[in-house]
């Protein structure tokens, strides 16, 4: 039987819609396979890679996953511990040796010195265990904690289009506006700097319009109107 | 409104008391994306009938006894506005209600993989602005547009439409009247505008031909639905890809 692909890359997906046809396919992220066809299971736009066929998703929650990099908020403190909201459905634990380099005597010290409830820190995920335990790790170069600027939040299927193809357009914005930009996998931005209004500004854009194309374009030129305000 | 008395015919020279064929829907209106705080939001009018859908999660799942391990779980709410009908309707669950809530969560269920978001939880509320009979379908097709604007795996789009007996006739869509004073209706819900049925509720009584009769309109009809729902997230959701001809 021949198999056939019914849809072209970057092409507009609803849930149920046949991608292709035939057993030479393999349904990757965001499909599975019914009988012989491949069907998408998320309203997202579709990518071909090989024999993979998968969909981006335009919405939806964060799936922790080992080794993304995301920006959270510490929850509770526990003895040894820090529960951290990851902006998803599971909150993550940071244990104390993953967070602290230097020997601590419990007895003695109070872990909120390092890590108070409130904080905003940059950490990566060490595990995802089957059961969802979201284990953090601080044992990264770039993970540290972020004081002061702004923080806002963007749908976390949307991050990609933000960093851009190599962080071309996260790029474009810290030099047209003069700020520090972290982006967290899981849809939390940290935005520090001159022109934190328009940086703001700029990503909510992306996020609106992150399916439509020509956007670097668009976003380029909106710095450029707006580099007086 | 006032409140009507039974009119002496519900079909009059082919025609209905809104003017509508036997086989026709009321005008249908639906609107995704509405709602900007909720995951996926959808808006779905038959004619007077308004259904407004929400969809939050996957979420952490409170109380945490309720959570699975294994799956997600949902949870459904339909409710009708204390304005929606020309008698007040008393805010909050009834009987009915729960009834209803527990049929579409049912539907529903047999389209969302809940293995993908283990020990979360999938709410959904369905709000009734204005009732004028097939409210639960209505709602059925909002909630179904919303759980996918919300990004839920589901593996297909739920449709769903209800057929009547009015006046010894098979009609679709029943409106207000109709179903007050009609013989019989049924509410139908189809996956993906397929063979699949994941809701049918009847009221009334009918015969077996006309039951047999009544389930391949609503089928059909359930089909036309879900074609425009399709359309609706389609034209939401345009690339601007779709012009550029290559």
């Amino acid at each position: 039987m021949v198999s056939e692909v019914l849809v072209k890359e970057r092409q507009l997906v609803i849930p149920g819609e046949t991608l292709a046809i035939g057993l030479d396919y393999l349904p990757g992220n965001g499909c599975f396979r019914e009988d012989n066809k491949i069907k998408a299971k998320l309203l997202g736009l579709a990518r071909i890679k090989d024999r993979f066929i998968s969909v981006i998703p335009l919405a939806g929650v964060y799936k922790p996953r080992p080794g993304d990099g995301i920006i959270g908020f510490v929850e509770d403190i526990q003895t040894t511990f820090w529960i951290i909201d990851i902006n998803s459905p599971y909150s993550a634990i940071l244990p104390l040796g993953e967070a602290v380099s230097e020997y601590v005597d419990l007895s003695k010290t109070d872990i909120s010195i390092y890590y108070d409830i409130g904080d905003v820190i940059y950490a990566k995920v060490l595990s995802v265990s089957k059961s969802k335990i979201v284990q953090l790790t601080m044992n990264d170069y770039r993970a540290r904690k972020l004081l002061g600027g702004r923080l806002l939040k963007i749908t976390p299927t949307k991050v990609p289009r933000l960093i851009g193809r190599e962080g071309s357009m996260v790029e474009l914005i810290k030099s047209k506006t003069n700020c520090q930009i972290i982006v967290g996998q899981n849809g939390v931005v940290w935005v520090k700097g001159e022109k934190e209004s328009l940086a703001v500004e700029a990503i909510l854009t992306v996020e609106r319009e992150s399916h439509t194309i020509g956007l670097t374009d668009r976003i380029s030129k909106l710095l450029e109107e707006k580099q007086n305000y | 409104m006032t409140k009507v008395g039974k009119p002496e015919k519900l079909i009059v020279n082919g025609k209905r008391l809104d003017g509508r064929d036997l086989e026709e829907f009321r005008p249908i209106t639906i609107e995704v994306g509405i709602l900007k705080k909720a995951g996926g939001s959808a808006i779905f009018k038959f004619g007077g009938t308004y259904a407004l859908s929400a969809v939050y999660g996957p979420r952490t799942l409170h109380p945490r006894h309720l959570q699975d391990p294994r799956k997600a779980v949902l949870r459904c709410r339909y409710a009708m506005a204390p304005f929606s009908t020309t008698e007040r309707v008393r805010p909050g669950i009834s009987r009915r209600s729960v009834e209803i809530s527990k049929v579409l969560k049912e539907a529903l269920s047999n389209v969302i993989f809940f293995e993908d978001y283990p020990k979360t939880g999938i709410d959904v509320f369905i709000e009734i602005l204005e009732a004028n009979a097939s409210t639960r379908c209505a709602g059925l097709n909002a909630a179904s547009l919303a759980l996918a604007e919300a990004g839920v795996p589901m593996k297909d789009l739920v449709s769903a439409c209800s057929v009547g007996k009015v006046d010894g006739k098979i009609v679709l869509d029943v409106a207000n009247e109709e179903d007050m004073y009609g013989e019989a209706d049924l509410a139908i819900a189809t996956v993906g505008g397929e063979d699949k049925i994941v809701l049918l509720q009847m009221d009334g009584i009918v015969t077996k031909e006309e039951f047999m009769k009544m389930l391949e309109l609503g089928k059909k009809s359930c089909a036309e639905i879900y074609k425009k729902q399709k359309e609706v997230l389609k034209e939401k959701y345009k690339t601007g890809e779709e012009d550029v001809s290559d």
